[in-house]
């Protein structure tokens, strides 16, 4: 019987194992890395163990402090959540040998299906389809995909369309495969394009029942990550669902498998193909627990003391649908975001997993999902209904997230029509987000600050000769405004009705609409039904000093230099690669805005950057020419 | 009754008839003032744009602090003389960085911002108001110096600017000058004399004289960047205390300038302010057409002061004059109102008696009047009129709290000076579009005339030509009818402007706080009252 659970893991998936514990009775143990040491998952754990340092290599993936933070803990069992060392033979086997239980299927069920390559061929040999496999050097069958053969979550995955690409995308691969899993090892799958990514989860005790607990379509992804999933996939028949049942149980049953898994298929023209096992728990299962109505993880649990599944699953009811919120920018290709979380508020009859509350600091050393955002209906229309109102009336502040697009996702009529597979995003142009007008609500936020900014009862702004408007700038876009006796004018046509420190109400086309206002330092959060918009004011005096130079290019975001890819003095054409950046376990290409000179090389090989630092100067040609002339 | 009741009428026919008046009024307030607004005209506006450079009112716009308010004070200067309306200069209180400031701004566009005699004047009153009211001195100069066709008016009485500007220092009042343009001779003693100086990159040319003249004066040849500029000021003569990048670079050094000057003001903090019962707006319908009806003041004092609650004094004693105590915008005030229009004896006894306590509460004084004056006649003579006005008069004049004057309709005669007209120096000064001010009404003055002619012809022997008399009665009438208008007594800097009624309690809640940046004192002796 498990009395003290440590949770390898952090983030939301440690709340979430915590969660189960206290239904159960179970004292949860977290573990931290040192820029987690206040993290949500640490505070609400009856313990905490701090893993030194900050990076996942010295914290979460460091299996020897973990069984060692499990002993000083007194834990008698272990937990890994998923990704870091969820699905590592190794762990789980150090783990065992500690006298602790593991929370998983075994050490060698898990090897079996840690490399992708061999876990293909064992599949085929069970009878279960799977996809040709292409050798990375030499493969000419195009688009392909590039994989790593211990990879997960999208890391070390690159599209290939055509063939002097390969090796640059297999180069590519294979150093993220090297630092995000310590395995450099990468294969080629003919990529089909337009299917769909549908998975079964199976939960099998140690006695020999295996249950499958349904379909999840997961076919709405960015590189290669899953943000959108349900159950059940609009896609899949009767007639389907029992073949995938089958595959689903052959699969489990070929590796003699216990606990909580995965088999993830490609699916095509109601085909479908065995992808990999995941031999843990997966990010989307609370949409099965919704439509199944259990809890995976008090399974897990029960399963690893040894308990019985009964015969027979229960039976789904209704349809789940769950999106990943990410602190991330889809309109700058996926830019994860760092920094303070100043609100997370999600309202409405949904389902929030959240590894973050308002206030939390978002770092540069995980992944950035903020939370998982779940909803139940009897019906599919309902629930992304329900989600989509839940998503869009959600205040989140400080952050860039992926919520407009989210919410774009579950009102396209395609979507309601069921019709998701992998290209989506790309189809339907979700990305870049739509074109919003931002004045609107970038006068909203500037009445909100001059409301913030009125001392007495003197009218604010009062002129008793107006010659022009109060003009504020936010970057991008810029409003006029004029205190007058019959209110406030603007130069937008639309009619201040109220304005107040925190809610402004605007009439647009005859219909009066709110605005609420929330300022953080000199960022402006509106929220609206227009849409949440987020401004950074541009000082009405900028100091002189802080004018960036002309042709320099500055750090998106704080990470890591991989490569520097010009040298000083250099001639560079626009668009041309002047460094990478790797940050968030990605590699970033920082490319030169203007064709020019290398004038300024700030940077060097392995430095660390902070986001707005500047790293190369390229002096434009044509302007030094012409201030040439002018002196 | 504390709390005003006000019996306007808003539905009559007087109230829409008097409202659509002043209206009218309004709007031609509007199209004057529009004229100081546009300054130089398009053309130079255009010029001055496309050389990079702000006007004198964008200046003063990105100089206060967002969204504060800014009282422009004397804008129709010079109205009705030779020079352009607004006398090329832009003067006001501003607030920048929490501190309340005497603004003085150059419009560059007017003749390159030179001075003419008004702009002095204007300027001047512009000093005046900071020194009495302890304002710091923000010049925002861009000048070509003086107006040389009009010097014999200017170079005497102009050292007046310089002198100005030190004794504030000396008074401890800072005084700040960024220099966005030229400040030529007399001018370059503007940054000469002040305590905080900023100048402009490239752009701010400060010398005694430029190279034309040093060529003239010494054969010197020198590039005027030698001579003047801000680079030079700021490394070498150090005139310059801050050298700008650019314009708004300047402005932001003026504000830092000033957020650092570390200030107080002296006066006492206001009281939480509450809005009056009855609407500003209310205001245009209140004053009669015919400037020759009273009015009620205790209606206006109800649209300004806060609660609409007044405390009257004396209220059945020297009934033609309303006094009492009101807040307004917080701050506690004297309020004495002209409500028929006539000063008797009793009137100006209970306006000394009002006076002192004033002072003796340290409690400034808002004078709204509405005057014809004196009584005059045998009986009123007899019943010491002139002893009586003397003695408010005297009040007037050696009251030491600060005094405010709204001239709401009519202030003719001594009853200007009793209800603390232009020469009394009350701190503020405005004039309602509808006023008027001068000896006596237009008629009065021309029948005074025309009787005096006809004694003389008498006297003479000879025959009154009543055609003539009548000619020149016309004419009397005209003119000293014209000359009483707001917009040339406003033009003459009589006053510190014309301002819409419904903006009254807004100005003078603009003022008293001005006021408040001094200590706020009342008179400890007058003259000697002759009883």
């Amino acid at each position: 019987m498990i009395q003290t659970l440590l949770i390898a893991n952090r983030g939301e998936i440690a709340r979430r194992v915590i969660r189960t514990c206290r239904d159960l009775g179970i004292s949860p143990v977290a573990v931290h890395s040192d820029p987690d040491a206040d993290a949500p998952h640490v505070e609400e754990a009856d313990a905490a163990v701090r893993l030194p340092g900050a990076t996942p290599a010295e914290t979460y993936l460091r299996a020897d402090l973990l069984v060692d933070a499990a002993l000083r803990a007194g834990a008698d069992a272990v937990h890994p959540g998923y990704g870091f060392l969820s699905e590592n033979a190794d762990f789980a086997r150090a783990v065992l040998a500690a006298g602790l239980t593991w929370v998983g299927p075994t050490p060698e069920a898990i090897e079996a299906m840690g490399s992708k390559v061999a876990a293909k061929k064992r599949m085929a040999a069970a009878g279960v389809p799977v996809l040709a496999e292409l050798d990375p050097e030499t493969a000419d069958v195009f688009p392909l995909l590039v994989k790593a053969s211990a990879g997960g979550g999208g890391r070390g995955m690159r599209v290939v369309r055509a063939k002097e690409e390969l090796a640059e995308a297999v180069a590519g691969a294979r150093r993220e495969a090297e630092s995000a899993f310590g395995d450099g090892t990468v294969f080629c799958e003919p990529l089909l394009e337009g299917a769909r990514h549908v998975e079964v989860q199976v939960l099998a005790d140690a006695h020999g029942t295996v249950w499958v607990l349904g379909e999840r379509e997961c076919s709405i992804q960015r590189r290669h990550q899953k943000i959108v999933e349900e159950t059940p996939s609009p896609a899949v028949g009767p007639e389907a669902r029992q073949r995938l049942y089958d595959a689903a149980t052959a699969a489990a049953e070929a590796i003699g498998y216990v606990g909580a898994g995965t088999v993830e298929f490609l699916f095509s023209d109601g085909d479908f193909h065995f992808l990999e096992v995941n031999t843990r728990l997966q990010v989307e299962h609370p949409v099965t627990e919704l439509v199944f109505g259990v809890d995976l993880v008090a399974w897990q649990l029960a399963i690893a003391e040894g308990a019985r599944l009964p015969a027979e699953p229960p039976t789904p009811n209704g349809h789940a649908i769950e999106v990943r919120l990410y602190a991330e920018d889809p309109t700058r290709d996926w830019r994860p975001a760092s920094g303070t979380l100043h609100r997370f508020e999600v309202p409405g009859d949904v389902r929030v997993d959240s590894g973050v509350e308002s206030g939390s600091v978002v770092g540069v050393h995980y992944d950035p999902m903020l939370a998982k955002v779940i909803a139940w209906a009897p019906d599919r229309t309902s629930a992304a209904r329900k989600l989509a109102a839940a998503l869009a009336a959600s205040r989140v502040h400080g952050l860039v997230t992926n919520r407009d697009l989210l919410v774009d996702v579950l009102r396209h009529p395609e979507f309601v029509d069921g019709n998701t597979h992998t290209g989506f995003l790309d189809e339907h142009r979700l990305t870049p987000a739509k074109e919003r007008d931002l004045a609107p609500s970038a006068l909203a936020a500037a009445l909100a600050q001059a409301a913030r900014r009125r001392t007495g009862a003197l009218p604010s702004g009062w002129r008793n000769l107006p010659s022009q408007p109060q003009r504020v700038s936010y970057e991008g876009v810029d409003v006029e405004y004029r205190h007058t006796r019959d209110g406030v004018v603007t130069n937008l046509p639309l009619t201040v009705v109220d304005a107040n420190e925190d809610v402004v109400t605007l009439e647009l086309d005859g219909v009066r609409k709110r605005f609420h206002v929330a300022v953080y330092g000199d960022t402006v959060e509106v929220d609206s039904p227009l849409g949440a918009v987020t401004l950074r004011v541009v000082p009405r005096f900028p100091a002189p000093e802080t004018k960036v130079a002309p042709g320099a290019t500055v750090a998106p975001m704080p990470g890591t230099v991989v490569r520097v890819a010009v040298e000083q003095g250099q001639r560079v054409e626009a668009g041309a690669e002047l460094l990478v950046l790797e940050a968030m376990k990605m590699e970033h290409r920082v490319l030169a805005s203007t064709a020019g000179t290398v004038t300024e090389l700030r940077i060097t090989q392995g430095q660390q950057v902070d986001s707005g630092d500047v790293l190369v100067v390229v002096a434009d040609d044509s302007l030094a020419e012409s201030s040439g002339q002018g002196a | 009754m504390t709390t005003l009741h006000s019996v306007l009428d808003t539905g009559s026919a007087d109230y829409h008839d008097n409202r659509s008046a002043l209206l009218g009024k309004i709007a031609e307030l509007d199209g004057e003032q529009a004229k100081a607004l546009a300054g130089g005209g398009p053309k130079y506006t255009e010029r001055h744009h496309k050389r990079g450079k702000l006007l004198a009112r964008e200046r003063i716009e990105l100089l206060v602090d967002r969204d504060s308010p800014f009282l422009e004070l004397s804008p129709l200067a010079a109205w009705g003389t030779d020079f352009p309306v607004g006398a090329s200069v832009v003067t006001g209180i501003g607030v920048v960085e929490g501190v309340e400031c005497l603004v003085v701004a150059n419009d560059p566009t007017v003749r390159g911002g030179a001075s003419n005699p008004w702009t002095l004047r204007k300027t001047f009153r512009a000093n005046d108001i900071a020194f009495a009211n302890r304002l710091p001195v923000v010049s925002l100069v861009e000048s070509g110096g003086a107006d040389l066709p009009s010097q014999a008016e200017i170079f005497i009485p102009g050292g007046r600017a310089f002198r100005d500007l030190t004794r504030l220092s000396a008074a401890g009042i800072p005084t700040v000058t960024a220099v966005f343009g030229n400040a030529t001779a007399g001018g370059a003693y503007v940054p000469g004399m002040s305590d905080h100086v900023v100048m402009v990159k490239d752009r701010s040319k400060v010398f005694l004289g430029g190279p034309p003249l040093v060529k003239m004066a010494t054969g010197e040849e020198a590039e005027d960047e030698a001579l003047g500029g801000a680079h030079m000021h700021g490394t070498v003569s150090g005139l310059a205390d801050y050298v700008a990048e650019d314009e708004v670079d300047a402005i932001r050094l003026t504000r830092r300038i000033v957020a650092r000057l570390n200030w107080r003001k002296l006066g006492p903090e206001p009281k939480p302010v509450e809005e009056p019962l009855y609407g500003a707006e209310e205001l245009l319908g209140l004053v009669p057409t015919d400037p020759r009806v009273p009015f009620d003041p205790r209606e206006v004092i109800a649209r300004i002061v806060d609660g609409s609650r007044f405390d009257e004094f004396k209220p059945g004693y020297g009934t033609s004059l309303v006094t009492g105590w009101a807040d307004l915008h917080g701050y506690p005030v004297g309020i004495l109102a002209n409500a028929r229009g006539v000063l008797f004896s009793e009137e100006s006894q209970k306006a000394t008696q009002f006076i002192q306590l004033a002072n003796s509460a340290d409690t400034p004084l808002l004078f709204l009047q509405n005057t014809t004056g004196y009584m005059v006649g045998a009986r009123y003579e007899q019943g010491g009129i002139i002893k009586h006005g003397a003695m408010m008069i005297n009040a007037v004049s050696n009251s030491r709290v600060p005094h405010l004057t709204v001239n709401l309709g009519a202030s003719y005669g001594a009853g200007n000076y009793g209800m603390c007209g232009r020469a009394f120096d009350p701190r503020f000064l405005f004039t309602w579009p509808n006023a008027k001010s001068a000896v006596m009404g237009p008629v009065q003055l021309a029948g005074v005339l025309s009787i005096v002619a006809r004694q003389a012809a008498a006297a003479k022997g000879q025959d009154y030509n009543e055609d003539h008399d009548a000619a020149m009665r016309e004419m009397v009438e005209g003119q000293i009818e014209q000359q009483s208008l707001a917009p040339f007594l406003s033009g003459r800097l009589y006053d510190d402007g014309v301002i819409d009624p419904r903006d009254t309690r807004t100005v003078l809640g603009l003022c008293l706080s001005a006021v408040h940046s001094g200590p706020i004192k009342g008179a400890e002796g007058y003259g000697v009252f002759r009883m």
